[in-house]
């Protein structure tokens, strides 16, 4: 049976090979990266400084594996960091009612899961592409924070709620970033071991194609957007926790960091390709650089620019590359 | 392999930087603002620096996100704890969700101090407002009184534009202006209207001011938009030199009605100033020249703590046709 799901597949025999050589790519810039910042501030090389690092990127890290899935099926999200404000302040309220963490921690993934249904179906039932659906829940949904928050903070989160963004599983090893190696590890499960994983890629290869061998694209694409919904409220729960307070503007821009964390991680924008592995190595990469700039006090603004050409410049090499490559063999 | 070589040359070249490292012997703040390139802070860096020299032995990190958000200014908070900088002076972006972060950082020996806007007192040992609300009342009196004496009468009437009338700043301000307004007998308030901060209206009610209290000598408003807009109505009335505006207002927006007439001297405070003293407070939270109830700011003075740790700088800086245009550069 496997066999003859790869059959028709074959095509991707050189993609996946070129595919592996952009992670191998993005490797070898991810060390050079630990190298630099090595030599240029001598506090980069402490574990301490290197965890607490991780917390800078952990959260967003984990909402970009699903959403990884979700660019692959040819769909997009702009609401995701809406949606993590909106199950914030869902959970603050619960909180405020003086539950327990576990209660306050459904409220979160509960919300998140909602506003995911809500963009799936938007897309599948209505036909409206998701790009415009999820603009329009983008302002939806923190709209709704500013309006049942307005200007003021809710914090009256039990003691032990903090313990999910600050507390550590094994000596400096935080209990995000332990969630985070799961999690890429439960992604990329999905995404490379299973039959689902495999629909997700033949739909993002070719959707009309896929619906004619049978698969249920439209409920397919309505799971993906569940899915990112309830992880974005995972990465609710999380930023709170570490936070200690929910604002509306809480997680205010992450939608750009995230989808930057998955182009980066080499996914077609244009769905169809694109690994778990590529994204766990550029979450890294985003992460150490960001934290490298920011031990040798490099200007935010600074910092933003050298990301953005990083971004081009990591994206265009192999497409560079390829080009001088196919030139070549064809005089 | 090259990556095992790189890896390799990593390890050397981190062994080299820590063993080589030197721990200086001055104290080192990071000044963190709200974002940067905001013209308000690059001014409080400049203050700050100017400590710095005056000390000697101290040097600042200025430093900041790129927009003003809790979450960016955390990533740069963690980066300061990193480097294992003497002392964190901030201006918040979020009250209480930069706690827990600064929690942690007193946790590793950093001192903490917040100026401008605050943190909540479990997350700093400092606060330093730039102002008081009874020092922002009574220098409105005070500049009322110039503006009179600018106009050549002995008495006169004054009126105060606010913004809304719950705005709580305001009133506060207004409250504190009514008790010193009796040391003052030739000052006569005759109305108290509001603006609601917009534009349009604080000019409708000027000049409805204007026109139902023709005696009217002086027109505060203790808020930066209503004053830029009770001077203009001034001017296009017709009634420089007869009545003046002032209160409180930024250079930038001011400048020309100081130019033209309407304004005669305003009051803000002043962000070099700010940016020295709270400078000043973190070294001397360092080296433990502090009270409980008291701590030096070098050429300010001393601030007075209160029960909550929280300092006020002066009373506000005084902007007049001698010195605005320099200011107007800045914020």
């Amino acid at each position: 049976m496997e066999k003859i799901m790869h059959k028709p597949l074959l095509p991707r025999v050189s993609l996946s090979y070129r595919l592996l050589s952009w992670e191998f790519f993005l490797l070898l810039i991810t060390a050079a990266v630990f190298v630099i910042n090595s030599l240029a501030s001598p506090y980069f090389l402490d574990p301490w400084n290197l965890s607490d690092a991780s917390f800078n990127f952990v959260e967003k890290a984990i909402v970009a594996l699903p959403v990884a899935m979700l660019i692959i099926s040819r769909e997009i999200d702009l609401s995701i960091a809406s949606i993590i404000a909106l199950a914030s302040v869902a959970m603050g309220f619960v909180a405020q009612t003086g539950a327990g963490s576990p209660l306050i921690m459904l409220a979160g993934l509960g919300v998140g899961l909602l506003c995911g249904l809500i963009n799936g179906l938007l897309v599948t039932r209505f036909q409206i592409p998701s790009i415009v659906v999820t603009i329009g829940t983008m302002s939806l949904f923190r709209g709704i924070s500013y309006i049942l928050l307005g200007d003021t903070v809710m914090k009256d989160y039990p003691q032990d709620f903090a313990y999910f963004g600050q507390g550590y599983v094994y000596a400096m090893f935080s209990f995000e970033f332990v969630l985070f190696l799961v999690l890429a590890l439960v992604f990329y499960g999905l995404l490379h071991k299973t039959n689902f994983g495999r629909r997700t890629y033949a739909i993002g290869n070719n959707p009309t194609a896929a619906f004619y061998s049978g698969i249920n694209v439209a409920r397919h694409r309505l799971i993906l957007f569940v899915l990112v919904g309830l992880v974005c409220g995972l990465a609710a729960v999380l930023l709170t926790s570490r936070l200690g307070s929910t604002r509306p503007t809480i997680a205010l821009g992450w939608e750009l960091s995230i989808i930057t964390m998955v182009v980066l991680g080499g996914v077609n924008i244009m769905g169809g390709s694109g690994t778990i592995a590529g994204v766990f190595i550029a979450v890294f990469l985003m992460g150490l650089v960001t934290f490298g700039l920011g031990l040798i006090n490099v200007p935010g603004i600074v910092m933003s620019i050298i990301i953005g050409g990083m971004l081009i410049g990591v994206i265009a090499t192999p497409v560079l590359l390829k080009k001088f490559r196919n030139r070549k063999p064809a005089p | 392999m090259p990556f095992k070589k790189i890896v390799a040359s990593a390890l050397v070249a981190a062994a080299m930087a820590t063993s080589g490292l030197v721990q200086a012997d001055s104290v080192r703040i990071g000044l963190v603002v709200k974002a940067l390139g905001i013209g308000f802070f690059e001014a409080a860096n400049e203050g700050a620096q100017e400590a710095a020299k005056e000390l000697g032995d101290a040097e600042v990190i200025y430093t900041g996100p790129t927009s003003t958000t809790a979450e960016g200014q955390i990533e740069v908070i963690n980066s300061l704890i990193a480097q294992k900088v003497d002392a964190i002076a901030v201006s918040a972006n979020d009250t209480d969700a930069l706690v827990p972060i600064l929690k942690k950082a007193q946790q590793r020996g950093i001192k903490v101090v917040s100026w401008d806007s605050g943190v909540a007192p479990e997350g700093r040992q400092v606060h330093l407002n730039p102002s008081s609300n009874s020092l922002i009342g009574e220098m409105n009196v005070k500049l009322a009184d110039e503006a009179l004496q600018a106009t050549g009468s002995e008495k006169g009437d004054i009126a105060i534009l606010s913004a809304t009338p719950t705005s709580t700043n305001q009133n506060i301000w207004i409250e504190e202006m009514k008790k010193v307004l009796p040391q003052y007998p030739q000052l006569n308030l005759v109305a108290t209207v509001y603006g609601d901060d917009l534009a349009d209206k604080s000019y409708r009610e000027t000049v409805g001011l204007l026109k139902s209290h023709p005696n009217l000598k002086v027109i505060v408003a203790p808020t930066s938009v209503g004053i830029v807009a009770a001077a203009q109505a001034v001017q296009d009335q017709g009634r420089i030199g007869e009545v003046f505006v002032t209160g409180l207002g930024l250079p930038s927006e001011l400048a020309g009605h100081v130019d033209s007439g309407a304004v005669k001297s305003f009051a803000i405070w002043n962000p070099i100033d700010l940016g020295y003293a709270a400078t000043m407070i973190s070294y001397n939270l360092v080296k433990g020249e502090s009270s409980d109830s008291a701590i030096g700011m070098g050429r300010i003075g001393t601030a007075t703590l209160d029960a909550e740790g929280s300092a006020a700088m002066a009373e506000p800086f005084v902007y007049n046709a001698s010195n605005v245009h320099a200011f107007a550069d800045i914020f």
